[in-house]
């Protein structure tokens, strides 16, 4: 990685040139050179308090589930494969605006992942190609490309392979959002992802079904933890009028889950010295009524239904 | 005057950086950072940013009962060590990697779902000098399924 040395009139120059191309360029789909990743300002006679300013700038991440680590989290809590409970592939037509792009290609992702899981060959394909759709919809380039498709048909039944192109195309999606300065779609994306996985999960629960030390329910009643980083991540975006539709919807979900009582022991981190993996001891107490249940997984469809249409 | 153009210079360096930075930041994390996740998956979220020295970022995610995970934090070969923490949260601290010779690996699992902080900053260089080094900062994470 090289670093960069600016001079002072130079970048005096380059700061004007720059400023001018940014104002130009701003909507264009240019793709940015990429070999570099460091920048050292230097001649720089900075004043004690920019130099201050500069070191208090503090980056914060809301980090959701992503549709990968939904599919595994529900696979790995005992669910079962069930195509009838995901979008359509020839739906994808109705999908014109953002909003209903953004929504469905989380929502395909997470179906996607779901299907491959599960060693779904020709749904992990159809699935792949409707959030191909959706993603080009939107105008991300090369997310999802013909190399993409071959590589996923070339190792159909490889699942490493499967999932690894499954999160570069994840990857793809949302760096893309982030360069182009369009977090609000990223944030779309990412809860319609995360509303599928909900609508799968409490789809899989069947109505008879004990809600004690039920597995899949326990990663239901989990998301009330998610749901604060969930409505963040919307509010950072609030000046996107189809974050704020999102964010009604979440909030709506948000009440219901506030009648699930939830209750954790303090951590403490146990570290296994020949694995070297910590795991993390707690004991966590949950309670939620059928009533609830009910009411969540019915609000769920609905939101999610209205998503799909 | 000249006061002036230092804070437009600064000023426009500073909103150029997230517009040079992305990109080669996207093109660190894929190949540089991924690879340091087998034989976990990469979960596929980006979450990336050019840091400058002494500055910190922090990052909210549940972790679920039942995976196993790695996080790892990738950062430029230039920038001075990172440390970072993970806490709970009420912020107590659940890993230090200042306490484990500043590696940027961490592997864990969880007997319950727990929502988590990860708190990292650049540490200040240790050489005086007027340059303010920058460089990419990517927060990955890595899934496996328990086999147990």
């Amino acid at each position: 990685m090289k670093i960069k040395l600016i001079h002072h009139k130079t970048l005096f120059l380059l700061a004007i040139f720059a400023l001018l191309s940014i104002i130009t360029s701003c909507n264009s789909d240019k793709k940015s050179k990429d070999s570099e990743d460091t920048v050292t300002i230097d001649s720089l006679e900075i004043d004690e308090k920019l130099i201050q300013d500069v070191k208090t700038v503090k980056e914060i991440f809301y980090s959701l589930p992503s549709p990968l680590e939904t599919a595994m989290i529900l696979k790995q809590a005992g669910a079962k494969y069930n195509e009838e409970l995901l979008n359509p592939t020839d739906h994808v037509s109705r999908y014109v605006t953002n909003k209903s792009m953004a929504l469905n290609l989380g929502i395909y992702t997470t179906d996607l992942s779901y299907a491959s899981l599960f060693d779904q060959t020709q749904a992990t394909i159809n699935y792949m190609d409707a959030a191909k759709k959706m993603a080009e919809g939107l105008g991300i380039l090369n997310a999802i490309d013909e190399d993409i498709i071959e590589r996923l048909e070339a190792n159909i039944n490889n699942r490493d392979v499967i999932m690894d192109i499954i999160s570069e195309t994840i990857m793809n999606s949302s760096s893309f959002f982030e360069e182009n300065d369009r977090q609000a779609m990223s944030a779309i994306v990412l809860v319609g992802g995360w509303v599928e996985g909900l609508y799968i999960a409490t789809n899989l629960v069947a109505p008879e079904a004990d809600l004690k030390n039920n597995e899949l329910v326990n990663r239901i009643i989990d998301q009330k933890l998610t749901l604060n980083t969930v409505v963040s991540l919307l509010e950072e975006n609030l000046d996107n009028e189809d974050v704020q539709n999102v964010l009604t919807n979440v909030n709506e979900l948000k009440a219901i889950y506030e009648k699930i009582e939830i209750t954790t022991s303090k951590i403490e981190p146990v570290t296994d010295k020949e694995t070297n993996v910590t795991t993390l001891k707690s004991e966590t107490k949950v309670n939620i009524s059928p009533q609830t249940f009910n009411e969540l997984k019915e609000k769920i469809k609905v939101i999610r239904n209205n998503y799909i249409l | 005057m000249k006061k002036i153009t230092q804070i437009f210079i600064i000023f426009t360096v500073l909103a150029l950086l997230p517009f040079i930075g992305n990109a080669q930041c996207k093109s660190f994390a894929k190949k540089v950072c991924k690879t340091e996740l087998n034989p976990y998956i990469h979960d596929g979220n980006y979450n990336a940013a050019i840091l400058t020295e002494g500055e910190d970022a922090e990052l909210y995610k549940t972790f679920y009962a039942g995976q196993n995970y790695r996080i790892y934090i990738c950062a430029s070969e230039t920038l001075p060590d990172i440390e970072f923490q993970v806490l709970d949260v009420n912020r107590n601290v659940l890993f230090d990697n200042r306490k484990n010779n500043y590696t940027r690996k961490w592997d864990f699992k969880l007997e319950s779902s727990q929502q988590l902080i990860i708190s990292l900053r650049v540490k200040n260089s240790e050489v005086e000098n007027e340059e303010l080094i920058s460089g990419c900062v990517a927060i990955m994470f890595g899934i496996k399924e328990d086999a147990n």
